[in-house]
């Protein structure tokens, strides 16, 4: 900042026909820039945000809404199946976000280190990344097919009798999560090999120069400066695991029964069933969810990298 | 660190240092192909397999190479399930990637580019709301309603004016970190020269910011052709359904031909192939870059 001003200073006598050098009237910069990307965004998202917490008090139908307080949010932590959305929303967040941390991490080093095929490995595990969420889901309820499916044939061809991936209700939110991590852990991967890559070399070689093994350098090196984009994976696959909805609804449709609805599949169903306040409150309940956990978090993992 | 113990063992730790590149470990490269291979390959291979096989062989559901070949007869029939509905569904998702992404590139790079070079007390705010937009979920209902009230609701325009709210976010912290590497003085120089502000930047900024709008088409379109979500609230019914919906919709339909099914999945993962085989390169940088950055 210091240096464009004494620049501009600098500047000035040359250029006569210039603004006088005190506060220019017309900055360069104008405000009106914001504008059309102001109106939409808050048009269709800041309106609607604020619009959700007085939506989520009412009883609210297609042609009216009638204020009924707290009654949606009753609602919604005395139903045992919204309730239980709420709590696998937290399963699901951080389970899928944290084995994308550890496979990302794992890949990342091995992707990074003295292997053949190091390119073609690397565009086969981020694929997926760019793939329609609708399509890997579909395709894999159908291999996750307990009798006809690929996966269960394999497991059966080596003795192992499969279980019912999306039918047994015990496992079917921990399918789901195995198949969004399996979608999404080349993004980590490539944020991880990101963060590697720009390690100086220097510290490998000193490293080695005093005797340290892989796993010293690994420890001592990759996990501490790799630490930006730790944090960045972290955030990132929280925030898309707390709003996951695609994947799900395309496998299970929050099924069977109620074991893998989340708060955003909760959200769809009671706007198609007509419960727009029910609907909203749950929309509500997501917000705080994500403050709650993402701002703290964030705010959390950066002092912690600056101290270090 | 163990710095002070670093003069102990220099004899004995100078031989690896000559080894500049280390041989490629072998064992470890082939462990890594082969599960690769299984774990990400077969699955799309599987996704190619059915969708060219007969529909009885595709019944079972195994991983066999066709006994028959029927691409031609699959991908007609695809094409002309329910009225052509899935080449009306094509349109349309085109249609919405590229006014989507059109708008954003131009509005959030003059948001970014105000943001960046101005200082006022409107930055933090701002910066406060462009953060929420990447971390807050959006209300749907709400939106539904807003949109009802001003008449886009099941319109194509307004399913484009949310994509881009929703995505202006990413967008703008790409730009803005951008921006930040072209050098004010350039400002300078244009202005000194007279450029009114808004050919400084679109005649002047602008054309620099080329590598970052490619990273921002493409990571946008790739968000925008796989969404989902939005099109689903916003754009329901048949009549301009986008193809995410409309593959869904014919899980449903198809259930007994897999054949179909795996057709559709194909042909929606196309798109994204031939993107990533043209531009690996750009979009591997804008996500890592997006990402780390934001």
């Amino acid at each position: 900042m210091a240096t464009t001003t004494t620049n501009r200073q600098q500047a000035g006598p040359r250029a006569a026909t210039a603004p006088e050098p005190g506060r220019p009237k017309h900055s360069p910069y104008p405000y009106w820039f914001y504008a059309p990307a102001a109106v939409i965004y808050g048009v269709l998202f800041i309106i609607p945000t604020l619009l959700a917490f007085y939506f989520s008090l009412t009883r609210w139908s297609i042609f009216e809404s009638k204020f009924i307080g707290f009654g949606n949010y009753v609602t919604f932590f005395k139903e045992p199946a919204l309730v239980s959305g709420l709590w696998h929303t937290l399963v699901y967040a951080v389970i899928t976000s944290g084995a994308k941390v550890v496979l990302g991490m794992l890949l990342a080093v091995l992707l990074t280190s003295q292997i053949v095929a190091r390119g073609w490995l690397r565009s086969v595990v981020f694929f997926p990344v760019l793939v329609s969420t609708i399509g890997v889901g579909l395709t894999f309820t159908v291999l996750m097919n307990p009798e006809t499916g690929l996966i269960n044939d394999a497991l059966g061809a080596i003795g192992i009798h499969g279980p019912g991936w999306l039918t047994n209700p015990k496992l079917a939110l921990f399918s789901v999560a195995l198949v969004d991590i399996w979608k999404g852990v080349g993004l980590a991967t490539l944020i991880y090999i990101a963060g590697i890559v720009s390690i100086p070399h220097e510290y490998f070689e000193a490293a080695k120069v005093d005797g340290a093994g892989s796993w010293d350098s690994f420890r001592r090196i990759i996990l501490p400066l790799a630490r930006p984009a730790t944090v960045t994976v972290i955030i990132l696959s929280l925030i898309g695991g707390l709003r996951s909805f695609d994947l799900i609804w395309a496998m299970t449709r929050g099924g069977p029964g109620f074991t893998s609805d989340v708060i955003a599949s909760v959200i769809y169903k009671q706007y198609q069933a007509g419960f727009y306040g029910l609907s909203t409150a749950g929309n509500v309940v997501l917000f705080l969810v994500v403050t709650a956990i993402i701002f703290p978090l964030n705010r959390f993992l950066n002092r912690k990298e600056v101290e270090l | 660190m163990t710095t002070a113990t670093a003069p102990a063992p220099p004899a004995t730790a100078a031989p690896p240092i000559r080894s500049h590149k280390p041989r490629p470990n072998y064992w470890l490269s082939i462990i890594a192909i082969v599960v690769s291979f299984v774990v990400f390959v077969i699955p799309f291979l599987f996704i190619l397999l059915t969708a060219l096989k007969t529909r009885q062989d595709a019944a079972d559901l195994s991983f066999t190479w066709p006994k028959q070949f029927q691409f031609v007869q699959n991908f007609t029939a695809v094409l002309q399930a329910r009225d052509y509905l899935l080449i009306i569904a094509y349109i349309n998702s085109i249609i919405l990637t590229v006014c989507s992404v059109a708008i954003l590139v131009v509005l959030a790079s003059m948001v970014a580019y105000v943001l960046q070079r101005r200082r006022s007390r409107w930055n933090g705010l701002i910066n406060f709301f462009v953060l929420a937009g990447l971390i807050m979920p959006p209300a749907v209902v709400p939106t539904i309603w807003v949109l009802q009230k001003i008449g886009l609701f099941r319109t194509m325009p307004g399913l484009i004016l949310v994509e881009v709210a929703f995505g202006m976010s990413f967008c703008v912290l790409l730009f803005r970190a951008f921006i930040s590497s072209i050098p004010k003085e350039l400002d300078e120089a244009a202005i000194i020269d007279g450029a009114g502000s808004t050919r400084l930047f679109f005649r002047v900024v602008f054309p620099l910011l080329r590598s970052v709008v490619i990273t921002v088409i493409l990571t946008q379109s790739v968000a925008i052709f796989n969404d989902f979500v939005n099109p689903l609230y916003f754009l329901p019914g048949d009549a301009n359904a986008t193809l995410q919906l409309t593959i869904f919709n014919f899980y449903s339909q198809f259930t007994t031909q897999y054949n179909l099914l795996f057709m559709d999945i194909l042909l929606i993962t196309i798109p994204p192939l031939l993107m990533y085989i043209f531009f690996n390169r750009q979009i591997v940088a804008g996500m890592t870059s997006g990402a780390v950055k934001g």
